[in-house]
């Protein structure tokens, strides 16, 4: 068998290997002169390189980060555990977390999404939570071309392959198609689970001479310092990234859940912690578990259950093989834990123990191999402020609204409802199981996913949204606005927002114009969060989505909670009788920079964002749910990309009624981006009751019908086309453009 | 009537079944372990969906091995109902207790929607609370629903009216559009569709508690007899 050879600590200074590893200069000199106060061996530096990542330390973000509102009585655990808890009362809490995995679905889209899939829902879990939902927010490449239909097909297909298997159903997510976004796609995963507050976990390794017990795969060479791979930047000339990339098995992911939600049910009294081996593998779980709890930690690598022969310790330490947890365990009590996994068939073995003191030690081949303080691995790295710098794209802005031509009304739709990202998302989410635990009141498709929740009258809505483009013409509204859409889905289907998590993709951060995306945007984002009393309870970060020196749109992905009280409040988008009354929330003006009427027309976005008003926005959703709590509202849908002329479109859609309609609007305007405003039907009976309550921010435009036609008279000329054949084109875009 | 419901490694709608039967039904329904080698406490056997052993080698190949299945196979040689759901089905025709065999979908990918289905045959305990030729609708969710069989097992299904279910818009490919088969003698029944994922309003259709009531005022009768 060969051995790696590994660096002498004199020749890893020399030749500064540990530079590929993602550590630089200056951190290595910080880690030799101020933590060690010697050299670091070829293991330690390794362990240093997966946790001072930006993936483990948010040593790039931090200072952003603190920006975020991250408090609000609702919150039973904020940022910093494997994910946030919300109260929803009756003793339950929800709890949830997003996670990007863009890099590695770069690289091999089935592992890389079915494995953010594996990754989050561990997350879950480790909490004590069962998971009942996911979603997931995927931005892509313009899907003409060739490479992305196949990073389209394997991301589904992967995100499906894991999701499917384990059986938690996929409620929501969105998906978004711009060049923007053709060599770095976005996959970002989301995970939502019940818990009773007294089943709570923490990871955490407390009490000297307490066990850490190892469960679950064993561990390979696979996602080697995935972590540090994941926090650098993709270059054309450079393809040895592959093997950085993890393998999920969602077998042995369904096995490890039950038995892990076994033993946080039954065995309480001896479990001290669970945590998840998620980046940085071994590493960062049993370094983090041990310095949360001021604890020490010696573990003895010739334990760890090894599907390879050979493995090194810098291998063993920082391998990312799926499907892992780590557990902290009574001493004497290891025994009853052993049978629970062995149960499921998994291995359970005990690698190690809490020590006293604050040292992180491992012994290989009877060999101490690494002796470090375990407070820098997991706190200590280096916080770095970049500098800021508006780009030059931001300056250089047209102040004007770009005013659209449309000549032909019913032509333009026809157009604007076969855009990729307008186009129905049927063909990808019909082949993820969403209905799976025989919950899923709301399937995918709607502004929102709603979840009942069991036995009880309550039930969750959730949703992930945010548009790039707005950010990219201004990233601190476009913040806002990501925010406020969330929120708005949320209320839509009659929930109450009750808090975010958040996946805030972005380019370099040493980069200053790409810094001052991500602190304008994240500055957005907390401001809305305050105003929606929203808190931010969980999320993570992935820089460096560049490629060949070009970022993505600044993409901070908002995933929101919402609960909805009493299940008759579940409201969905589509129209629901012939004779309703159709109503426009919130006033329409000219929003074009940033459309996708003006990406249509022009093929690409441009000039200064158009004006939003958080208060406008917060008070025309509240307007709404009040409505929807009062049982006045048969419908309810958001409008967002494509504007009135598509959301109405898409209410129609749902069971085939048709519309007639009639506005002072003109055409054009039909298809403005304005925020904050809603399109929403109502029975007869309710309309008095209604028109009291939304006056005067609401309008009335006309009623649903039985007929197969949508007729919209505007200022200028009428929208005129069947319901059906509009219908077609909608439903059969994508799956056109991807064969 | 007391159901068992076994649990492979890998199976995931089993709490779907038995909250079904237990919450919406009011029937008494155990979750039973793959291991279990002893129906004898239960009046009908229903394997529920899933991925069991992850399915890696072909969906239900490696769960007829199970000891469960040894119980099973004598549970139905003894006449007593037996239905499988889905990764069930697959069990059912790996394990030789129905003919034919479930393949790839046509499109190849796994597909979760709401599919109209005919009742075929309403005449048997699975089946008798909906009218004949009865359109329901049932969910699917499957990457390996596509029904096959031979052409002498097609006429002979026929003949013996052991087609209970077909698809009105077949969605995967499936011979003869066959949801769901039942063996000569009657009392084993596979399909592809959940009817457990479909017996609650709130959930959007309860098409699916015809095959529940069936099985249930069937066996109220045989009691009775």
């Amino acid at each position: 068998m060969l051995k790696e050879q590994e660096l002498t600590p004199e020749a890893l200074k020399t030749t500064k290997a540990y530079r590929e590893w993602g550590l630089t200069d200056d951190e290595y000199q910080l880690l030799t002169d101020s933590v060690l106060g010697r050299l670091p061996n070829y293991t330690e530096a390794g362990l240093f390189s997966g946790m001072w990542s930006e993936h483990c330390s948010y040593k790039n973000s931090k200072p952003v980060l603190k920006k975020f509102w991250t408090q609000g009585e609702q919150v039973i655990e904020g940022p910093g555990e494997g994910a946030g808890i919300i109260d929803i009362g009756d003793g339950q809490a929800v709890v949830f977390k997003a996670e990007s995995h863009n890099h590695p679905s770069a690289v091999e889209p089935y592992e890389g999404a079915a494995t953010g899939v594996g990754g989050i829902i561990r997350d879950i879990f480790s909490m004590g939570a069962r998971p009942i939902a996911l979603l997931d927010s995927l931005r892509f490449g313009e899907p003409e071309d060739e490479h992305t239909k196949y990073l389209i097909s394997q991301v589904v297909a992967g995100i499906g392959g894991y999701g499917n298997c384990i059986g938690i159903p996929t409620i929501g997510g969105d998906t978004v198609f711009d060049a923007s976004y053709q060599k770095n796609p976005l996959v970002n995963a989301m995970c939502v689970g019940i818990l009773d507050q007294a089943d709570i976990q923490k990871g955490q390794a407390t009490g000297i001479g307490n066990s850490v017990i190892y469960v679950g795969a064993k561990t390979g060479r696979d996602g080697i310092n995935g972590a540090s791979f994941a926090s650098a930047e993709f270059n054309d000339a450079k393809d040895t990234q592959r093997s950085a990339v993890q393998v999920g098995d969602p077998f042995m992911e369904k096995l490890l859940m039950e038995a892990c939600l076994e033993v946080i049910h039954d065995h309480r009294d001896v479990l001290i912690g669970i945590q998840d081996m998620g980046a940085a593998g071994l590493v960062s779980s049993s370094a983090e578990m041990a310095s949360k709890a001021g604890s020490g930690l010696e573990l003895n690598l010739d334990l760890v259950p090894q599907r390879e022969t050979g493995m090194s310790p810098f291998e063993l330490m920082l391998s990312e093989s799926q499907e892992r947890m780590l557990l902290c365990v009574k001493a004497g009590a290891e025994a009853e834990i052993y049978d629970v996994f062995k149960k499921y068939g998994l291995d359970a073995v005990t690698i190690g123990h809490v020590t006293a003191g604050h040292q992180y030690q491992l012994f290989h081949h009877d060999e101490l191999v690494a002796d470090v303080p375990v407070d820098a691995l997991a706190t200590k790295a280096p916080v770095y402020q970049r500098e800021k710098k508006r780009p030059a794209r931001l300056n250089k802005q047209s102040h004007h609204q770009f005013m659209p031509r449309i000549v032909d009304a019913t032509g333009a739709l026809k157009k604007m409802l076969q855009q990729p990202t307008i186009a129905s998302k049927a063909s990808l989410y019909e082949t993820y199981d969403s209905q799976v635990l025989t919950n899923t009141v709301v399937k995918p498709g709607s502004d929102a996913g709603v979840i009942r929740i069991r036995h009880t009258d309550k039930a969750l809505a959730v949703t992930t949204d945010v548009n790039g483009r707005y950010l990219y013409l201004n990233p601190r509204v476009g913040g806002e606005i990501a925010v406020a859409e969330a929120a708005r889905n949320i209320v839509a289907s009659g929930g109450q927002p009750l808090g975010i998590t958040d996946c805030l993709n972005y380019g370099n951060p040493e980069k200053p114009e790409q810094f001052y995306d991500l602190d304008e945007s994240a500055q957005g984002i907390a401001r809305a969060c305050q105003l929606f009393n929203t808190p931010v309870i969980s999320g993570n970060v992935s820089l460096n989505n560049e490629s060949n020196g070009e970022a993505i749109y600044p993409t901070p992905m908002i995933g929101m909670v919402g609960l909805i009280k009493h299940q008759q409040d579940i409201t969905t988008q589509d129209f629901k009788h012939a004779g309703d009354a159709v109503y426009v929330l919130g006033t329409t003006d000219e929003a074009f920079n940033g459309s996708e009427l003006q990406k249509m027309l022009t093929g690409e976005i441009s000039g200064e964002l158009f004006d939003f008003d958080l208060v406008t926005e917060n008070q025309n959703q509240r307007l709404l749910l009040r409505a929807i709590q009062k049982g006045l509202v048969a419908s309810a849908h958001d409008v967002s990309e494509g504007g009135l002329i598509t959301t109405i479109a898409e209410s129609c859609f749902g069971k085939g009624f048709g519309v007639d309609l009639k506005s002072d609007i003109c055409a054009a305007n039909f298809f403005s981006e304005t925020q904050s405003r809603f399109v929403i039907s109502v029975t007869p009976d309710h309309r008095a009751e209604f028109e009291s309550l939304m006056d005067p921010y609401a309008t009335y435009l006309g009623q649903t019908t039985d007929d197969d036609r949508m007729l919209v008279m505007t200022a200028d000329q009428a929208f005129d086309l069947k319901v059906s054949f509009a219908k077609r084109l909608w439903e059969e875009a994508l799956p056109c453009l991807m064969k | 009537m007391k159901f068992a419901v076994p649990v492979f490694p890998g199976s995931n709608c089993d709490h779907d079944m038995v909250n079904a039967l237990r919450d919406i039904l009011k029937a008494d329904a155990d979750l039973v372990p793959a291991t279990t080698t002893d129906l004898s406490a239960y009046d009908a056997v229903i394997l529920p969906g899933g991925f069991s052993y992850g399915d890696y080698l072909r969906s239900g190949a490696i769960a007829r091995f199970a000891p469960v299945m040894t119980a099973v196979q004598a549970f139905a040689g003894a006449g007593k109902p037996v239905m499988g759901i889905c990764n069930g089905f697959q069990i059912l025709t790996e394990a030789g207790l129905l003919p034919g065999a479930l393949q790839a979908n046509r499109s190849s990918k796994f597909i979760c929607k709401t599919s109209e289905l005919i009742v075929k045959n309403n005449q048997t305990q699975f089946s008798s609370a909906y009218a004949e030729n009865a359109h329901i609708n049932l969910p699917i969710a499957h990457g390996e629903g596509n029904y096959y069989c031979d052409d002498a097992t097609l006429a002979e299904l026929r003949a013996n009216q052991q087609i209970i279910f077909e698809y009105a818009d077949n969605p995967n490919g499936s011979t003869a559009n066959i949801a769901g088969v039942m063996n000569r003698q009657g009392n084993v029944l596979g399909m592809m569709p959940h009817p457990e994922r479909a017996v609650e309003t709130i959930l959007g259709s309860t098409d699916g508690l015809g095959i529940f009531q069936s099985l249930l005022a069937n066996q109220q009768e045989v009691a009775h007899a």
